[in-house]
Parts: C-alpha cells; sequence; structure tokens
C-alpha cells in the first residue's frame, strides 16, 4: 500500500500499459476474452486514478505526487512526474473518458477486435504520459508516442477515406512537434548550467529559467512551441486535420480525440506557452493579440462550418473547433477567470462532444451512416435517447444548469475583463453554436420519422446507458455545483496569472473600494 | 620449444601484429573458408557461414582485449605509425563486425533461394569488413586507401554475385564505374595532399599544412604596404626569398582543393546528394543483404574516414576556413536532405525507397559535422549506430520476405504482411519509427543530438530544415507501414522466418528499442568513440 502511495502516478500512467502487454498474451481467436479484459484494464485504470482526487490537497498550489528517477543522466532528462489541479482534472478525464470509449466500442468493433483494444490502452498511457511528465524529455517522447496508437486506430478501424485521414492526422501533428524539439531543445541549451556543469530537462526549471531570457529568444521559443500547440488545438487556420481525423475514426477514437488530444494543446498553452510569453508589454500585448484574433476567428468559422455541414459527425467535429477556440480565448485572456473558465470547459468539451460522438456511434451502428438526411423524427422510435441526446446537446451550447454554460460564461466572463469586444465575439459564438446543435437536434430527432427504415430503431441498450448517463450525471454535476472543480484549479491559476500577468492583481487591488480602511483605523482610535 | 617461425610470429604479434589482429583474424577466416568450400558438399555450404560467423566473434573478442590494452596504457600505433588502435577505432570496428554478422545471418536463406550458396560470398564479406576496419585505424593515406579499396572490390564483387540475374550485373557495373571515378577523385586529392606536405601519415600532413598557413599568412602580411608589411618583407628576403613570389591567393587554393577533391570523393562513398545517383541502382540490383550491407558498413566506414581526416587533417585551424568548409558540407547536407526525402516519396521498390531515405540520413550525419562541437561528436557516433541497426533491420525484413517465387521487394509485396506474419509487420513498424525519428527509439535519439548540436552552434535555420524533414520522411516511412499494415493481403505466402533470420531481427530490433528506451549506456559508448 505504502508503494502504491508513493508511486501513484506511475501506477496510473502504466495501468494500461501493463493491461496492453498483458492482452499480447491471449490469442487473437479469443474475441470475447479481449474485449472483457479491454474492459477490465479500462475501468481498472479510472479506479487507481480515483485516489488521486482523494489524496489530492487543492490548498497546495504546486506539484504533488511527485516522483523522480535517473533516465538518462549524460544528458540530464529524468523519469520527473508530477500533478496539479489542472492536471489532476485533465488526468481524470483521460481514465474516465478512456473507460467509456473502450465500454463503447463493444459491438461496434469486430475486425481486428485484439489490436484494437492494445491500441486503445497504449493510447490511455501516451496521454496520460503527456498531462503527469514534468521532464520535457519525457513530455516529449509521451507526446510523439500517442500518435502511432492513435494513427492506427483511424487507419484500420476507420471509414472510407481512413488512409487519408490517418496519415494527415499524424503528419500534421507532427510537423508541429517537431519545431517544438526544437523550441525544447533551445530552451534546454540556453537555460543556465546547473551545480556540478550538467544540464536539465526539468519543467519547472526550464520554466523558471526562461524567465530570465531575453525577450526576442522568448518570443522565439513561444511560437516555437506555439505551432505544436495550435496544430493540436486545433487553432484556426491549422485545423484542417480535424474534420479528417474526427469523422473518419471510429465512435472511441473520435471520443478520445476530441476528449482528451486536443485537450493536449490548450494544456500545452497553459503550462508551457504562457511562462514563456515575453515580459516587454507591447510585445506580449501583440502576440496576444494574434493569438485571440486567431482564437476568435475559429470560435466564429466553427460555428459558421456548422451550419453547413451534412454529416453529423463532420459538423460536431467542426463545432471542436469552435469550442476550443473558447479555451484559447479564455488562457490568452490571462485572467484568473479566464484561464480557469477555461480549463473547466476543456473539461465539459471532453464531456458534451464525447457524448456527441457517442450519440452519432449509436445511431451510426443502427443505421451505418451519418447523413442528417438519413435521419429525422427519431424521438418517435426512441424516446429514451432523444432525451439523452437533448441534455447533451444543451449542455454543449451552454445552458444554464450543465456544464457548458459554466465554461463559456466564466471564460467570457474573464475575457471581459479584458476586452468588450473579446466577450461580444465570444458571445456571438455561443449564439451561433445554440444554432447550430439546436437545429441538428431539430432535423435529426423531431417532426415525423421520414426514412422507413427509422420506424424500428431500438432505443438504448444497458450498454449505451452505461455509457451516456455517467456523462450526462458529470454534465449536471459541473453545471449546477462547479465550486468542487474550480476549488482544484484555483491555485494553479492564480500562480500562472501571478506570473504571466502581475499587473491583473495589482489592478485588482486599487479597483477594491478604499472605504474599509479608514473604517477599521477610525474604530482603532 | 624454441621454434624460431613460432618465435618470429609472437614477437610479431606482441608489436605491430597485435595493431591489425582483429583484420589478421578476419583474413585467415576469410582464407579459410575458401579452401575449406572445396570440400564442403553443395547442401552444406551453410557451413561457410558458420565459419564466417566465427571469424566475426573471434575479432570481437581481439577488439575486447584491445580494448582493455588501450585502457591500461592509452592508445596505441604500429607500422610506423600508420594503423592506430583508439576508441575511435574500436568504436567502429564493433559497428562493422556487427554489420558483418547480421548480414551473414541474413545471407543463407537468401543465398539458397537465389541458389548461388558460394563460399566466396562469405569470403568476400569478411575481406570488405577487413578493408573497413583499416579505414577505421588507418592513420596514414595509403593504409587509407588500400583500406577503402579492400572494401569496395569486395562490394563490386557482391553486388554483381546473382550471376544470372540482369539487374545485379547492371549494378555491379555501375558501382564499378562510379566507384572507380570516385576512387580516383579521391586519390587526386591525396595526391595533392602529399605534394604539399611531402608526407603521407595523418599527423605528417596535418603539421605540414599548418606551417604552409602560416606561411600564406605572413607572405599575405609582407603584401600589406604598412611598417609591419615591410618588416615582413625584410624577413622574408633574408629567410625565404623564394616565398616572395608567391601569390598567397594559389597557395591557398591548393589546401582547397585537396579539400574539396577528397571530400568529394567520400561523398561518392557515403552517396550524400548531388554525388547519389549509383545508390538507389546499386541497392535495386545487389542480393538483398549485400544492399543491406552497402547501406549500411560501406556508408560506416566511409564516414570513419571522412571523419578521422576531419579530426587531424582538416581540422580547422582558423575560424575563417572552417567556416569557408562548413558551407560546403552545409550545402551537401540540405541537398542530401532535400533531394533523399523528395525522391523517397515517389518510389514503389521499397530497396529504392531505402536508398534514398539513406541518401537523407547522410544529410543528417553531415549536419553533425556541420555543428563540430562535442554533442556533434556524440550524436555523429549515435546516429551512425543507430542507423547500422534500423536499417540492417529494415532490410532484414525485405530479406524475410523474400520466398521461392516471391521477389518481395515491391511495396505491394508487402500487402497485408501483418495478417501473414504479425511479428514481421510489428518489426517493420518499429524499423520504420526508428528511422523517421519518432520516439523512443534510436533514431530519435541519433537525431536529437544532431539537433541539440545545430542549436548549440547557432544555426537555428540548419535547425529548423533539419525538423521539418521528417515529416515527409515519416510519409514515405509510413507508405511501407500501410501496405504492411492496412491494405489487404493477396496471393503472397506467409513468409517463413528462419532461425538465423529470427536473430538477426532480434538484435536489430532489441538495440534500436534499446538505444530508444535507455540511451545512458549507448550515450556513453557515442562519447567514449570520440574520447570524451
Amino acid at each position: 500500500m505504502d508503494f502504491f502511495a508513493h508511486h501513484i502516478l506511475s501506477v496510473v500512467l502504466f495501468t494500461p500499459l501493463a493491461g496492453a502487454l498483458l492482452m499480447l498474451f491471449i490469442p487473437r481467436e479469443n474475441e470475447l476474452a479481449h474485449k472483457i479484459a479491454g474492459n477490465i484494464f479500462g475501468v481498472l485504470g479510472f479506479l487507481v486514478s480515483l485516489p488521486l482526487v482523494r489524496w489530492f490537497k487543492p490548498e497546495w498550489g504546486g506539484f504533488t505526487f511527485q516522483e523522480t528517477a535517473d533516465w538518462i543522466p549524460s544528458i540530464g532528462a529524468k523519469y520527473h512526474l508530477g500533478l496539479d489541479g489542472i492536471s489532476l482534472l485533465l488526468v481524470m478525464l483521460t481514465t474516465f473518458l478512456g473507460m467509456i470509449a473502450i465500454l463503447s466500442s463493444w459491438s461496434a468493433i469486430h475486425l481486428r477486435t485484439k489490436e484494437y483494444y492494445i491500441l486503445l490502452l497504449l493510447l490511455q498511457t501516451g496521454m496520460i504520459g503527456v498531462f503527469v511528465s514534468l521532464d520535457f524529455f519525457l513530455f516529449y517522447v509521451f507526446w510523439e508516442v500517442m500518435l502511432v496508437p492513435m494513427y492506427f486506430l483511424i487507419g484500420v478501424w476507420g471509414s472510407d477515406r481512413r488512409l487519408y485521414a490517418a496519415i494527415k492526422f499524424f503528419l500534421y501533428t507532427l510537423a508541429g512537434s517537431v519545431v517544438m524539439l526544437l523550441a525544447i531543445l533551445a530552451l534546454y541549451f540556453y537555460a543556465p548550467v546547473l551545480a556540478g556543469g550538467t544540464r536539465t530537462f526539468d519543467v519547472p526549471t526550464l520554466l523558471a529559467a526562461a524567465q530570465h531570457f531575453s525577450d526576442p529568444l522568448k518570443v522565439w521559443l513561444f511560437w516555437g512551441f506555439f505551432f505544436a500547440f495550435a496544430i493540436k488545438v486545433p487553432m484556426f487556420p491549422f485545423h484542417t486535420w480535424l474534420p479528417d481525423a474526427h469523422t473518419e475514426a471510429p465512435t472511441a477514437g473520435s471520443v478520445i480525440l476530441a476528449g482528451v488530444l486536443l485537450k493536449m494543446g490548450t494544456y500545452g498553452f497553459i503550462r508551457f506557452s504562457l511562462p514563456l510569453l515575453p515580459s516587454d508589454p507591447l510585445l506580449r500585448h501583440k502576440i496576444i493579440q494574434i493569438v485571440i484574433v486567431l482564437s476568435i476567428i475559429g470560435i466564429i468559422y466553427g460555428a459558421l462550418v456548422c451550419l453547413m455541414q451534412k454529416d453529423m459527425k463532420r459538423l460536431i467535429a467542426y463545432s471542436s473547433v469552435s469550442h476550443l477556440g473558447f479555451c484559447t480565448l479564455g488562457i490568452f485572456a490571462l485572467t484568473p477567470n479566464g484561464l480557469a473558465g477555461s480549463v473547466l470547459q476543456q473539461i465539459n468539451h471532453g464531456i458534451s462532444t464525447g457524448a456527441l460522438f457517442l450519440i452519432v456511434g449509436v445511431l451510426y451502428e443502427r443505421r451505418h451512416t451519418r447523413m442528417i438526411s438519413e435521419f429525422g423524427g427519431l424521438a418517435t422510435p426512441m424516446p429514451n435517447f432523444a432525451a439523452i441526446y437533448l441534455i447533451i446537446s444543451l449542455s454543449s451550447l451552454g445552458m444554464p444548469l450543465l456544464n457548458g454554460f459554466i465554461g463559456e460564461f466564466t471564460i467570457l466572463q474573464g475575457a471581459f475583463q479584458v476586452s468588450k469586444a473579446w466577450a461580444a465575439w465570444g458571445s456571438l459564438g455561443v449564439v451561433l453554436g445554440a444554432a447550430y446543435l439546436l437545429w441538428l437536434y431539430q432535423r435529426v430527432m423531431f417532426g415525423p420519422v421520414t426514412q422507413f427504415a427509422n420506424e424500428d430503431l431500438p432505443d438504448l441498450n444497458l450498454r449505451e446507458y452505461a455509457t451516456l448517463v455517467p456523462l450526462v450525471i458529470l454534465a449536471f454535476w459541473i453545471g449546477i455545483y462547479p465550486k468542487p472543480f474550480f476549488a482544484l484549479i484555483e491555485k494553479p491559476v492564480e500562480n500562472i496569472v501571478r506570473q504571466v500577468n502581475p499587473d491583473f492583481y495589482k489592478a485588482e487591488h486599487a479597483k477594491l473600494p478604499p472605504a474599509e480602511l479608514p473604517a477599521a483605523a477610525a474604530e482603532m482610535k | 620449444m624454441n621454434i624460431p617461425i613460432i618465435n618470429s610470429i609472437v614477437s610479431y604479434l606482441r608489436g605491430d601484429g597485435a595493431v591489425i589482429l582483429p583484420e589478421i583474424e578476419l583474413v585467415l577466416f576469410g582464407l579459410g573458408i575458401l579452401v575449406i568450400d572445396f570440400w564442403i558438399e553443395q547442401k552444406e555450404k551453410y557451413m561457410n557461414a558458420g565459419l564466417a560467423l566465427a571469424g566475426t566473434v573471434f575479432s570481437a573478442f581481439t577488439l575486447w582485449r584491445l580494448r582493455a590494452a588501450v585502457v591500461a596504457r592509452g592508445e596505441f600505433a604500429g607500422f610506423h605509425d600508420s594503423v592506430v588502435v583508439d576508441p575511435f577505432f574500436l568504436f567502429f570496428s564493433v559497428l562493422f563486425l556487427a554489420a558483418t554478422a547480421l548480414v551473414i545471418l541474413l545471407s543463407v536463406k537468401f543465398l539458397d533461394i537465389e541458389r548461388e550458396q558460394e563460399g566466396e560470398y562469405y569470403a568476400l564479406l569478411l575481406f570488405a569488413c577487413v578493408g573497413m576496419m583499416l579505414m577505421a585505424s588507418g592513420i596514414d593515406l595509403i593504409v587509407l586507401f588500400l583500406g577503402l579499396e579492400t572494401m569496395a572490390l569486395s562490394f563490386y564483387v557482391l553486388t554483381g554475385f546473382l550471376r544470372r540475374e540482369k539487374r545485379s550485373n547492371e549494378a555491379a557495373l555501375k558501382y564499378v564505374l562510379l566507384g572507380a571515378f570516385s576512387s580516383g577523385i579521391l586519390a587526386y586529392g591525396f595526391s595533392i595532399l602529399y605534394g604539399l606536405s611531402g608526407a603521407t601519415s595523418l599527423g605528417g600532413i596535418t603539421s605540414a599544412l599548418a606551417r604552409r598557413e602560416n606561411l600564406v599568412h605572413v607572405v599575405a602580411l609582407s603584401r600589406l604596404p604598412s611598417a609591419q608589411g615591410q618588416q615582413m618583407h625584410d624577413l622574408l628576403a633574408r629567410q625565404l626569398p623564394i616565398a616572395l613570389n608567391f601569390d598567397p591567393l594559389t597557395l591557398q587554393l591548393l589546401p582547397v582543393l585537396a579539400f574539396v577533391l577528397v571530400t568529394v570523393g567520400l561523398f561518392f562513398k557515403v552517396a550524400a546528394a548531388p554525388f547519389h545517383q549509383w545508390a538507389p541502382d546499386v541497392y535495386e540490383g545487389a542480393p538483398t543483404p549485400v544492399a543491406a550491407y552497402v547501406s549500411v558498413a560501406s556508408k560506416t566506414a566511409s564516414f570513419a574516414l571522412l571523419l578521422r581526416l576531419f579530426t587531424s587533417v582538416f581540422t580547422p585551424s582558423q575560424k575563417t576556413s572552417q567556416e569557408q568548409w562548413m558551407y560546403l558540407i552545409a550545402g551537401v547536407a540540405v541537398a542530401s536532405l532535400t533531394w533523399g526525402n523528395l525522391a523517397a516519396l515517389t518510389q514503389t521498390n521499397v530497396k529504392r525507397l531505402l536508398a534514398y531515405s539513406s541518401i537523407s540520413h547522410v544529410g543528417y550525419i553531415l549536419l553533425g559535422l556541420v555543428a563540430w562541437n562535442k554533442t556533434a561528436f556524440t550524436g555523429i557516433a549515435f546516429y551512425l549506430f543507430a542507423y547500422v541497426f534500423m536499417t540492417a533491420g529494415a532490410f532484414a525484413v525485405i530479406i524475410v520476405l523474400r520466398q521461392k517465387g516471391l521477389i518481395g521487394e515491391e511495396l505491394e509485396d508487402l500487402n497485408g504482411l501483418y495478417q501473414r506474419s504479425p511479428a514481421a509487420a510489428v518489426l517493420l513498424l518499429i524499423f520504420m519509427l526508428s528511422l523517421a525519428g519518432i520516439p523512443p527509439t534510436a533514431g530519435f535519439m541519433g537525431k536529437y543530438f544532431i539537433f541539440l548540436s545545430l542549436i548549440e552552434t547557432h544555426h537555428p535555420v540548419l535547425a529548423v530544415f533539419a525538423v521539418l524533414y521528417i515529416v515527409p520522411a515519416l510519409y514515405y516511412y509510413f507508405r511501407i507501414v500501410v501496405h504492411a499494415w492496412l491494405k489487404q493481403p493477396g496471393e503472397a505466402p506467409r513468409p517463413v522466418i528462419t532461425s538465423a533470420q529470427a536473430v538477426a531481427l532480434g538484435v536489430a530490433v532489441f538495440v534500436t528499442l534499446a538505444a530508444g528506451l535507455y540511451p545512458e549506456p549507448f550515450t556513453k559508448l557515442a562519447q567514449y568513440a570520440f574520447g570524451q
């Protein structure tokens, strides 16, 4: 038990990998055994991550559960893991969605079942690794390694244009990440040498050292990292891989892609890009302006494109561009509200969009088509499905009492504190979001049943409930009582804002009403 | 016991002989194979392979003993300072022996299928290895050139070893012509070096060139219309009147010419663009194990020779001259990256594709030369080390595919390899990832050091070039993966992996993964090669 407590992060990280390795020994022909084993390890991966929440102390703003071991001493790379509130939420999202994605594949995958579950589990380890690595070298390894299983998930189990989508996904992400590799190396090289003459890849050390870099160097480093993350998020104009990959991937792949993979980009922005912003206010303002404008274009453009889609999955894929635009808007507003809202919205997007992809998957398994025109009036044969779909749609479009509202509202609040125009554009995005999601719902669910084939579609079965209901519960939970979530990220967010935007707190203090002090002073007299 | 001949042999082996003992053993085994081959039945010819393998093991063991000697008393030279045993030689020789052993293991079944199972083949493999080891150990132009030619001649014959195959003959002829041409260029460069210095030993040439550079400096100063210039003029007039007639520009030109000729000759040998034209044809036509050998070992050996020259004769004594030759090498490196990567995109023959990809790898290694600092040395050594095993592994998979009635070299032949032989497909994937430079593989670590050295020496533009070429590289490596993993299998039979092939594949994949997952010992080894 003691070992478990001290190496909890390693356990969480390697449980899926261990599962994948064990599954190698199950004979290929035994499909059922693979399904069961895959699900067991999915659930196990989630269960071992639960103690993280239990043991986490939100008051402590730094990294907890740290583990360090030498890995490549000659270059200073270490096996260094650690967790703060932000990464905790993302790790929990990963293990949770991973479990659901694995469960959702039960009846969808018949081809090469063994490899499918092994790859999903490998992917889990890769994604968790990205969120818990505190060593740039380790981080990069996980960041790259994770591409391979995702490539195969799209390439083997995807739909018609899977080969094209898979390699496009790989190449786009790779192009960004190799540039990031150079940025990492530059950061590593320009940081002062440690005592004892060695260099280090330690993330906190390097980012602290980066504070003393000259502004031009910081700007170069910032852009170096920016491309990797912007492609991953994806921000406009780097988003073109996303609709293809999301649309062609199997349901579980889409859930993981939208739910977790995109968050690696936003996580990278928060963790690595923000500390690299130059200290010169004018220069910083310029950079932020560029990023914010791209975010707003992403929000509006993504939403407009959604209105035009004929394919349900492609529509939801584009909606990710729009929703992730909110997340980057919140991050680069550099206010506590914006950042906290952004982190929460990342979780929300994982929940809502993950659920939307599951819903498309439910329809696809029944009809083997994703075309909106093939559906209509599904509320009649599938009433329970209609209810859940409605809740998820409302959560995605930002209905109060559901999770999306909290996230978007907080982000817009944070943006508003900086610029009213940003908030205005963002709000336009919310309106458009309501438009495309409700219109989609209307076309698919309402009205008379248009197609003969849709008349007797069976409603949700038990397994589908098991995948969707937890997400619905979470949506309500965050929508009604988001405090525990905010409590987790409050400290890290405050630390980041204090570091990158110290003026914010000064301005806040200046705004405080000065009335209290004289009163207290009067009492003392 | 006092038999004169034994005594003289023993004393020889204690003296100069020790320096080339690993090579002597290989030669003996090679000659032994040639003799024994007469007595071996046709269906037992595989025993030649066992003998050749034993030769490499013996030689490797001797290297191990030599290493102990180097640790004990430092590096030592023999034959009037023309052959040296130092960490550089030990590192590269181990690589050559490993490559030779891998190729031997991979050849047995291949030759059976081609019905060319002959003893000469294995003897030639060993002789080529001897040539390569001399290229790494020679510190004299003559020894270096002899080593190079020993290797090259063996390769010419090996390339054309499939007598009944037109492509093999064509490849051999092309290889001979271009190889002789490039050797000629190299020899011309060597002769100029000799003419400039009057010495063939690298040390002698280095000091002569340094003196010469000083003289050029003085002559240039004496032309200045200042007081100092006049002083220099007087000094020269007293001590070396003939120098007054020299033109400083011409004086400088000859070393540059020698440098250009030598490097161009070697660029041919390592197949750097634009001197690479022979590589794809030779790879495609040669028997696949020989193609692997040419790709892996001849390239590494030529790099060893190149590095030996660069660390002595062409060591930049002044910053300016370094910058001059850096431009040449950087240009060739970028050309190799561009040409190799872009041409590989459209290949349909796996061997040709690997040929072009190997050209791009040369580009990466040359970038390490451009950076020219400690990290770069580590990077070059690590890269070559990784390159040997991952490329040999990739070729090994192609060799495994070669069955009776199936050539297995076209991309189409790989279709559905995953269904036919999952193990081969997984190995192929690992080698492709490593070749592309995706962590955690050996290929990534090699690239890591090269990129880091470029950043350290302030070559950001080259670094960006280099990293971005990973993207097209991944694309063409994954064309192979797509065929092996995602296409449906056709009529092709299931490949049968012999135990020799399995051992070779296992070693290659072990090193490729181990050097990526736990690079520490391999980094230490690479640092050792350059005495760090």
